[in-house]
């Protein structure tokens, strides 16, 4: 029998088409699913329509909320105290993971401080952050810095250390200094893991926003949830959650798309 | 025994101490090397070869002793010493010609010129095809032969091989002795080459050190034959005397096998 390669990678590539069609449908299904069986359980009262409302009413309330121009404000508050704390977060622990490499004397001194504020709960700085910084967008961004910075600041710094180093011997042999060490070979090649904690960074400053606006905003999508909480408003409640699945998987995708600009050339 | 010491290393001695122990990785090593020659290290793992190396390339300071080259006293990483380790250590993230700029970059010293010479070196090697090219894209082969052009092209007059050879597959390292032979005679430049490999050793060499371990010591010198030096490594392994030489080293280091 002949073979013809040509004809074989069509086949495949036809396989492939097929089977990611086979996965978008089951998950469109799943959802549509879903949907309908909340829908049908919440109308026949199987389960508490108080509690769970019920797809089309939170659907509707969107929609009156968007033409009343209602819900804008608080998106753009929450998304953008989002954003600012996550690029902080992420800003701030990799320079703090680069002062902790430049002096191993420091490394020693803070090992177990970073360790203690890693495991401590973040969010319980929330009183303070708010009697400091005052209730507001500074107190909520201040908040998803606090739940990102540590981790951040160990990720990188690991990564950092783990360098091989006959690289930095390379740059040693031509008489490079630790600045240069540091630009040529530890930042760039922590390139991927930077990126990495990015994507982990995208939902703490999720929660670091979401609680700091439980605590203490006038504006915003947590604020909203509790809000809801309180006026026994579930459906706003659940209508706050959908908006901010959407606009975190929004922000991942954003992460994704910057990481494969940034490490598109490695093997 | 050289007629003019271009290396020159007295009383060479490095403790390298940690918390379990201070452990002697070299002691007292005398030893001179003249200008354009090609001198091997072998010995058994832990006789401090490396460590040699590290010396001479300035990222260690002995403990005691001193390192001159051509008459002046080492004191860091000298622009004159070019430094080649085990593996290519290409960095993934830039191409061929970025990764092979790096040195001269460091020193300051990528113009157009050097650049022009960095372009010559890659032809010369057989890459210019590849220059645009990430590591990853990059046999084993042609990636130790980047990174021979990465040591060349800041123009050091000493090279240190850290057995350059030993991560390749049998057939691309003959070629690439071969290769590297040939640039080094042709550039003029003296060239200290440490290997596990007595075959390898006595095919490249001028002049091969045996060292013994616990400290590493110079335990025997051995000169190879004119005939021997004159030919091309891969020749170097067919010729005559080339098999009696290689019996008698393998004996010498059995010697220190445990």
């Amino acid at each position: 029998m002949k073979i013809d390669p040509v004809k074989i990678h069509q086949r495949y590539l036809q396989k492939q088409k097929q089977e990611r069609i086979k996965v978008r449908s089951v998950q469109l299904l799943l959802l549509v699913g879903f949907i309908v069986l909340w829908e049908i359980a919440s109308v026949q009262k199987w389960i508490d329509p108080l509690i769970f409302s019920q797809p089309t009413k939170i659907w509707a309330l969107l929609l009156t909320n968007i033409a009343d121009g209602n819900l804008f404000p608080h998106m753009t508050t929450t998304l953008s105290e989002t954003v600012v704390g996550f690029v902080l977060g992420t800003v701030f622990g990799t320079l703090l993971a680069s002062i902790i490499w430049w002096s191993p004397f420091l490394d020693k001194v803070l090992e177990p401080y970073l360790v203690v504020l890693n495991s401590m709960p973040k969010v319980a700085l929330g009183p303070l952050l708010i009697v400091g910084l005052g209730p507001g967008f500074f107190s909520v961004t201040a908040m998803a810095l606090a739940v990102t910075v540590i981790i951040t600041t160990i990720t990188i710094y690991t990564s950092f250390k783990e360098v091989d180093p006959n690289y930095i011997k390379v740059i040693q042999t031509f008489g490079g200094n630790k600045k240069q060490i540091y630009q040529k070979v530890i930042l760039p090649a922590s390139f991927p893991t930077i990126v990495s904690t990015l994507k982990v960074n995208v939902g703490l400053s999720w929660v670091g926003v979401i609680v700091g606006e439980y605590l203490v905003a006038a504006q915003g999508l947590g604020y909203l949830i509790i809000y809801g909480f309180q006026v026994f408003n579930f459906t706003l409640v659940l209508m706050s959650l959908v908006i901010i699945a959407c606009l975190a998987a929004l922000m991942y995708q954003v992460v994704f798309y910057i990481e494969k600009m940034l490490i598109k050339n490695r093997g | 025994m050289s007629a003019h010491a271009f290396i020159e290393m007295r009383d060479l001695t490095h403790v390298y101490v940690s918390k379990a122990e201070a452990n002697e990785a070299i002691s007292h090593i005398d030893l001179s090397i003249a200008q354009g020659e090609f001198l091997s290290l072998v010995g058994p793992s832990g006789c401090g070869k490396t460590t040699i190396l590290s010396c001479l390339a300035g990222i260690i300071r002995p403990t005691q002793g001193m390192i001159r080259i051509n008459g002046e006293t080492l004191r860091g990483p000298s622009s004159k010493v070019g430094y080649m380790l085990q593996s290519d250590y290409l960095f993934e993230w830039k191409s061929i010609i970025e990764n092979v700029c790096i040195g001269l970059e460091i020193m300051g010293k990528r113009t157009k010129e050097n650049e022009n010479y960095a372009q010559f070196l890659l032809h010369e090697m057989g890459l210019s095809r590849y220059k645009n090219h990430y590591p990853s894209q990059l046999s084993g082969g042609m990636r130790q032969r980047a990174a021979l052009v990465r040591t060349l092209v800041t123009n050091p007059d000493i090279l240190l091989l850290d057995e350059p050879f030993s991560a390749l597959d049998y057939q691309t390292k003959l070629r690439l002795e071969d290769l590297v032979f040939d640039t080094l005679k042709k550039h003029e430049k003296t060239a200290i080459l440490v290997t596990h490999d007595i075959g390898e050793a006595i095919a490249m060499s001028d002049r091969i050190i045996i060292l013994k371990r616990n400290p590493g010591q110079i335990k025997k010198e051995v000169v190879i034959a004119e005939e021997l030096r004159r030919k091309l490594p891969f020749q170097a392994r067919e010729a005559e005397g080339f098999h009696e030489l290689f019996r008698q080293m393998w004996k010498e280091l059995e010697e220190d096998e445990d």
